[in-house]
């Protein structure tokens, strides 16, 4: 099985990294950035895996519930 | 008594803390490996600080599934008095022994420096023998110590006295420019609703000794000392 996680800040939280990467854009010409958020992607292979089994490693391993959001795209 | 200090791959504070604690008076302080799966007989339980597992994914999220955890908390559980120093605290943290979470500091930047605490709550097993509103000089050594909890959860922080240490400016008033890195309420340091899990950023096992320039950061391990050695005597 071949899936894809991407870890995003919660929308409520604030995230300074993106916050500074999109002053850089604006350093940069881009005009009218509104928002930049910095997240995770992480890949995984994995053999004999359920979708449960790994909504829940994203859960307990791969994200912060408290700070941060998921989202699990299977692949193949 | 005995203290058992957790060394996880990439912990390095671990040394300090061990010869902070062995200069109080019977106290034994042992390194206990992570691959461990028992902490039968220690009396405390120090989780140091340092940068567990390179600080891979988030700080602390690797290590807080390393054996040794199942029996941090079998004795969290117990009522033995776990404590977690910088990285130790994001460990407790991610491992659900306290609420909240420590983010990237607000301004992006590694903060290292020596700054003040205001004691908030004497009445918990890490600081009974501070005094209420007393100011400490600790350093300070981290980049990801902005301490946030859901609105909720922070309110019964608050309400229960959990919050032991707020960063304030040296006469002790809690302001913004205090602030090192944007935790919510200038937070410093929070223990469980049980008092026997106490979490900190600061490096107390830093000034322990008047040769590294300080002692400011001996009564919290002095307290955690009385605490386990009082209801024996």
């Amino acid at each position: 099985m071949k899936a894809v996680v991407t870890v995003m800040p919660k929308p409520a939280i604030l995230d300074p990294a993106g916050v500074a990467a999109g002053r850089a854009m604006e350093h940069l010409g881009l005009k009218g950035v509104r928002s930049v958020r910095i997240g995770k992607s992480i890949e995984i292979e994995v053999e004999g895996a359920d979708e449960k089994q790994l909504h829940e490693i994203c859960h307990d391993l791969l994200s912060n519930p408290v700070v941060e959001d998921y989202t699990l795209r299977i692949l193949s | 008594m005995r203290v058992a200090v957790i060394q996880f791959p990439g912990s390095n504070c671990d040394t300090d803390c061990q010869a902070a604690l062995a200069s109080f008076p019977g106290v034994s302080a042992e390194i206990v490996w992570h691959k461990e799966t028992s902490l039968a007989g220690y009396d405390a339980i120090v989780l140091p600080g340092g940068f567990s597992y390179g600080d891979y994914l988030r700080c602390g999220s690797i290590a807080r599934f390393s054996p040794i955890m199942g029996a941090v908390r079998t004795a969290a559980d117990a009522g033995v008095l776990v404590l977690g120093i910088c990285n130790g605290f994001q460990i407790l943290c991610e491992a659900g022994l306290l609420p909240g979470t420590l983010m990237r500091n607000n301004g992006l930047l590694f903060r290292c420096e020596s700054l003040h605490l205001r004691v908030e709550n004497t009445d918990a097993p890490f600081t009974s023998a501070l005094r209420k509103g007393q100011v400490l000089e600790i350093p300070i050594a981290h980049g990801e110590g902005n301490y946030f909890a859901e609105p909720e959860i922070l309110k019964q922080l608050e309400a229960n006295g959990q919050v032991l240490l707020r960063y304030c400016d040296a006469s002790g008033n809690v302001t913004t420019e205090a602030n090192p890195n944007g935790s919510l309420g200038n937070i410093a340091g929070i223990c469980s609703h049980g008092r026997n899990v106490f979490g900190l950023m600061p490096h107390p096992e830093r000034v322990c000794d008047p040769i590294l320039g300080g002692t400011d950061g001996r009564g919290l391990f002095q307290s955690m000392i009385e605490a386990v050695e009082k209801p024996k005597s």
